[in-house]
C-alpha cells in the first residue's frame, strides 16, 4: 500500500459535519445517506401498516373512520413501494457494493448518484407533505387508478408528483449503474467473470430506465386530467379508465422486478459463500436475470383480469406469466444445488436467506394461482393478493435486505453484531410474518375484500391472527435493528474477511477507504473460488 | 483534496459520457411512447373524429417546422465537423443558426396555438368539453404531445446556449467536445419525435 | 479514454442526408393526400421510420458507433413497438 489507510467514514474532503454526507459523492456515503432515510421510512410504513391492523382486528369502526383507513392503506402503499422497495437493496447496497465488487472506485457519474439521492428527499418530503396539506391525504389506493384518482378531492396531483420525482431518481440511477458496469470493470474482468450481484443490479438498472418513464407520462397524463378534463381516463369524454391501468401496469409489473431481482442477487452471493461453494450454474443465473427484465415487460396485464380486457388479452398475459416465472424457478433449483454437498455455516446472513427462499416460493406458487385467469378471478382484489404480494416482496425483497445487511454491515463499519440476538430476531421475525400474513390467504379465498374498513365476523379469527402477528413482526425488527445498531456502535472489530467470502469487497478493509483499492483489485476468472 | 480533480480530468471517459446520454435518450423516447401509445389507442377507436379535427390544423405551419427541424439537425450535425476540423468560428456560426431554428419553431407554435386560444379551443375550455368524443381526445392528445414536444425544444435550446458559451470559452476543442455531442444528440431527439409527431396529427388522411 | 473513433462526418454527407429526409418529408404528405384506409397510416409511419434511421445512422452518428449502442437502440425501439402491439391485443377484440 502506498497510501496510509483512511476508512471513508474518517476520510476529510472538502466539507466537515454534515456537509460532508448530503454534498458526499464517494458511494459509499450516499449508500449510507439512502440506508439512513430508507430504514425510517421502512419503519414509518410499518408502523402505518400495523395501525390498520388494529383498526382491523374487529369489524366496524375500531380506531378510525373509513375515510382514515383509505389514507392508511394508500400512504402506506406509497411509502412502502416508492420510498423503500423500489430504491432499497439498489440505492443502498447496489450503491455501496456494485463499484468494489467490479474493482471500481466509485461509479461512473458520482454527482449524478448525489443528485439522484437528492431527489429521492425531495420527492419523499413531497409525499409526506401530501399527507399534510389542505386537501387530505389521498384515499386512491398507492395504484391510483382512474376514474376515482381524477376525481377525489384528496392531495392526488401532490402524491403523483411526488412519485414522479422518486421515478426520475430511479432512473438517474440505473442509467449510472449502467454505464458503470460497462465501463467501470477492472482490467482483466469481463462481463461473465462479474459476480452476480452485479449481474442482477444490471438487470435491474434496465429495468430502472425504461419502464420508469412510461409511469412518469401517465402520473402527468392523471394530473393533465385533473387540472384540465383532457379525457384519456374518461368516458364520458371518449376515454377509457382501464388505459390507465395499462400504462399504470406497463411500468409497475416491471417495478417489481426492479425489487426482487437485486434481492436474488445479494441471497446468490450470500449462498455460496456459508456453503464455501462455488454457486451452481453460474451463467444460468447471470441471464435468467436478463431474461426476467425482459420478459417482465410483457406480462402487466395479469393485474387486469377483471378490468374488461379482451379475452384474447387475458390468454396473452396468462401464458407470458406463466413463462416469467420460469426463470425465477431456475434461480431456486441453483441455489438449492449450491448448498448440496457444500460446508454449510448458519450464520444470520444464511439463516435470513433460507427464510427468503421458503417466503419467496410461497409467494412464487401463490403468484401462480394468480397467473391463472380462472382462478385469479376468484381471488383478485381479496385478501389473498394482499398475502401474496407482501410474502414477494416483503418475505422475499425484505428478508433479502435483512440478510444484506447481517452479511455486508461487518464491510461497511468495521463493526460485528450480536448472533444471538440476530437469530432471535431472524426467527421471530419469520414466525410473526407467517402468522400475519398467512391467515390473509385463507380468508381471501373465502371472500374478504381488500382495502375495506369493514368485514363479516366470521373472518375476525384470521384478523385477530395477523394482528397478533403485525405486533411479534415489528417487535422483532425493533429488536433486529436494535441489535444491528448496538453492533455498530459497542460491537466487536470486524476483521476483512469475517466469512472467507471470494468475492472482492473481502479483499479491502472494513471499513473500505475512499478509492476503495489503493492497488488494482487480483481479478479471478471465478468469482466464486473458495480454494 | 485537490488530488480529485487531477483524477477526474485524468480519467475522463468520452465513451462513457456518451452512453450515459444515449440511455437519457432511451428514456426520453419511452416517456413520449407512452404518449403515442394513447394517440394510437384513440385513434383506432375514432377514425373519423381524428381525420376530422386534424383538418383544423394547419399542414402548411406543421411543415415549415418540419423542414426547420431537420434543417436545425443537420446544422447541430455540422457543428460537430466543424468542431473536428478545428473550426472554432464555423462551429459558433452553425450552433446559433440551429438555436434561431429552435426559436423560430417556437414562434410558429406560438402562432398555431394563439389561433386556437383565441377560437377558445385550449384544455379544459368549455368548446372542448362539449367537443364530440374523438375531436376532444385527438385536441387533448394535440396540446399535450406538441406541448411537451415544445418543453423539449425550450430544453435543448438552453443546452445549445451552454455549448455554444463552452465553444467560444475554450472548454470544448476538437479534442474535448463529448459534451457537444451530447447537447446535438438531445437536438436530435427532438427532430425525432417530431418526424412521428407531425404525420401522425397533421397528415391523417 | 478521450476520442474516440474520431470519425469525422463530413459536411457534403450531412446535407445529402438533409436532402433525403426532405424528400421523404414531401413523399409522405403526397401519400396522406389519398385515402387508402388503414394502409395509410402505414405509410406514413414506415417513411417516418425510413426518416428515423438516417437521422439516427448519420445525425446522431449511430452508423459509426459501437455495435453494442447500436443493438440497444434497436431493443428500445423494439420493446416500445411490442408494448403497443400487446395493448392492441386487448383494444382490437374487445
Amino acid at each position: 500500500m502506498n497510501t496510509e489507510y483512511i476508512s471513508f467514514l474518517d476520510h476529510k474532503g472538502k466539507y466537515t459535519g454534515i456537509r460532508s454526507w448530503i454534498f458526499a459523492t464517494d458511494h459509499k456515503r450516499i449508500a449510507f445517506l439512502y440506508m439512513y432515510a430508507i430504514a425510517s421510512f421502512f419503519m414509518v410504513g410499518a408502523i402505518l401498516g400495523l395501525l390498520m391492523r388494529f383498526e382491523l382486528i374487529s369489524p366496524g369502526e375500531t380506531i378510525m373512520k373509513p375515510q382514515t383507513y383509505n389514507g392508511l392503506f394508500t400512504v402506506h402503499g406509497i411509502i412502502m413501494i416508492f420510498m423503500v422497495v423500489i430504491p432499497g437493496l439498489s440505492a443502498v447496497f447496489g450503491n455501496f457494493f456494485l463499484p468494489i465488487l467490479i474493482g471500481a472506485k466509485d461509479v461512473s457519474f458520482p454527482k449524478l448518484n448525489l443528485f439522484s439521492w437528492w431527489l429521492f428527499m425531495i420527492g419523499s418530503m413531497l409525499a409526506i407533505a401530501s399527507q399534510l396539506l389542505k386537501s387530505g391525504p389521498p384515499d386512491t389506493g398507492w395504484t391510483f387508478y382512474a376514474p376515482y384518482s381524477t376525481t377525489t378531492g384528496t392531495n392526488v396531483i401532490a402524491a403523483t408528483t411526488a412519485a414522479f420525482i422518486l421515478g426520475f431518481s430511479s432512473i438517474l440511477t440505473g442509467l449510472n449503474f449502467i454505464v458503470t458496469v460497462h465501463r467501470m470493470r477492472a482490467p482483466g474482468m469481463k462481463f461473465f467473470n462479474m459476480p452476480l450481484f452485479p449481474w442482477s443490479l444490471y438487470a435491474t438498472a434496465w429495468i430502472q430506465l425504461l419502464a420508469t418513464p412510461v409511469v412518469g407520462i401517465t402520473l402527468i397524463m392523471l394530473i393533465a386530467e385533473r387540472l384540465f378534463g383532457i379525457g384519456f381516463f374518461n368516458p364520458d369524454l371518449g376515454g377509457d379508465p382501464v388505459l390507465f391501468q395499462h400504462l399504470f401496469w406497463i411500468y409497475s409489473h416491471p417495478a417489481v422486478y426492479i425489487m426482487i431481482l437485486p434481492a436474488m442477487g445479494v441471497i446468490t452471493e450470500i449462498i455460496p459463500t456459508f456453503c464455501q461453494k462455488k454457486i451452481y450454474g453460474y451463467k444460468a443465473i447471470a441471464l435468467s436475470s436478463l431474461a426476467i427484465a425482459g420478459v417482465g415487460f410483457l406480462v402487466w396485464g395479469h393485474h387486469m383480469y377483471t378490468s374488461g380486457m379482451s379475452e384474447q388479452a387475458r390468454w396473452f398475459f396468462s401464458l407470458l406469466t406463466f413463462i416469467v416465472a420460469v426463470p425465477s424457478a431456475i434461480k431456486v433449483f441453483n441455489w438449492i444445488s449450491t448448498m448440496y454437498k457444500g460446508s454449510i455455516d448458519m450464520k444470520p446472513p444464511f439463516v435470513f436467506a433460507l427464510f427468503f427462499i421458503f417466503l419467496f416460493m410461497i409467494g412464487g406458487l401463490t403468484g401462480l394461482i394468480l397467473g391463472s385467469v380462472a382462478t385469479d378471478i376468484q381471488v383478485h382484489d381479496t385478501s389473498f393478493i394482499v398475502a401474496h404480494f407482501h410474502y414477494i416482496i416483503f418475505g422475499g425483497m425484505g428478508f433479502a435486505f435483512f440478510a444484506a445487511i447481517h452479511y455486508w454491515l461487518p464491510k461497511m463499519y468495521g463493526k460485528m453484531y450480536n448472533f444471538k440476538r440476530a437469530y432471535i430476531a431472524a426467527i421471530s421475525l419469520f414466525v410473526g410474518f407467517n402468522l400475519l400474513y398467512f391467515p390473509q390467504f385463507i380468508i381471501g379465498i373465502q371472500g374478504m375484500p381488500r382495502r375495506y374498513f369493514d368485514y363479516p365476523p366470521r373472518f375476525q379469527w384470521a384478523q385477530i391472527t395477523s394482528t397478533i402477528g403485525g405486533v411479534i413482526l415489528v417487535s422483532a425488527l425493533i429488536l433486529m435493528i436494535t441489535n444491528l445498531i448496538l453492533g455498530v456502535r459497542r460491537g466487536a472489530k470486524a476483521p476483512a474477511n469475517p466469512w472467507n467470502g471470494s468475492t472482492l469487497e473481502w479483499q479491502l478493509p472494513s471499513p473500505p477507504s475512499v478509492e476503495n483499492f489503493d492497488e488494482a483489485p487480483v481479478v479471478k476468472e471465478n468469482p466464486y473460488d473458495y480454494n | 483534496m485537490s488530488e480529485h480533480n487531477t483524477h477526474v480530468e485524468e480519467h475522463r471517459d468520452d465513451e462513457a459520457s456518451k452512453l450515459g446520454m444515449w440511455l437519457f435518450i432511451f428514456t426520453e423516447l419511452l416517456l413520449f411512447g407512452g404518449l403515442f401509445l394513447v394517440y394510437s389507442i384513440f385513434r383506432m377507436q375514432y377514425p373519423d373524429n381524428f381525420h376530422e379535427s386534424s383538418m383544423e390544423l394547419s399542414v402548411t405551419i406543421g411543415v415549415i417546422n418540419t423542414v426547420v427541424l431537420l434543417f436545425s439537425s443537420m446544422t447541430i450535425a455540422m457543428a460537430i465537423t466543424a468542431i473536428q476540423k478545428k473550426n472554432k468560428k464555423l462551429t459558433l456560426r452553425l450552433i446559433s443558426v440551429t438555436v434561431l431554428m429552435a426559436l423560430v419553431f417556437l414562434i410558429n407554435k406560438y402562432f398555431e396555438w394563439g389561433h386556437k386560444f383565441e377560437h377558445g379551443l385550449y384544455p379544459g375550455s368549455d368548446l372542448m368539453q362539449f367537443l364530440e368524443r374523438g375531436h376532444h381526445l385527438y385536441f387533448s392528445l394535440y396540446f399535450f404531445m406538441t406541448g411537451l414536444h415544445a418543453l423539449h425544444i425550450i430544453v435543448g435550446m438552453i443546452l445549445l446556449i451552454i455549448c455554444f458559451v463552452k465553444v467560444n470559452k475554450g472548454s470544448i476543442t476538437n479534442d474535448k467536445f463529448v459534451f457537444l455531442e451530447n447537447g446535438a444528440l438531445y437536438w436530435h431527439l427532438v427532430d425525432l419525435i417530431w418526424i412521428f409527431l407531425f404525420p401522425l396529427l397533421y397528415l391523417i388522411s | 479514454m478521450e476520442n474516440h473513433g474520431s470519425h469525422i462526418t463530413e459536411y457534403k454527407v450531412l446535407i445529402k442526408v438533409l436532402f433525403l429526409l426532405l424528400l421523404c418529408t414531401f413523399l409522405t404528405i403526397s401519400v396522406t393526400g389519398f385515402n387508402l384506409g388503414a394502409f395509410t397510416v402505414t405509410i406514413a409511419l414506415l417513411i417516418a421510420g425510413f426518416k428515423s434511421y438516417f437521422v439516427l445512422s448519420y445525425f446522431m452518428h449511430l452508423k459509426y458507433e459501437s455495435l453494442l449502442l447500436r443493438i440497444l437502440v434497436s431493443m428500445v425501439f423494439v420493446l416500445f413497438i411490442v408494448i403497443v402491439l400487446i395493448t392492441f391485443i386487448d383494444y382490437s377484440f374487445r
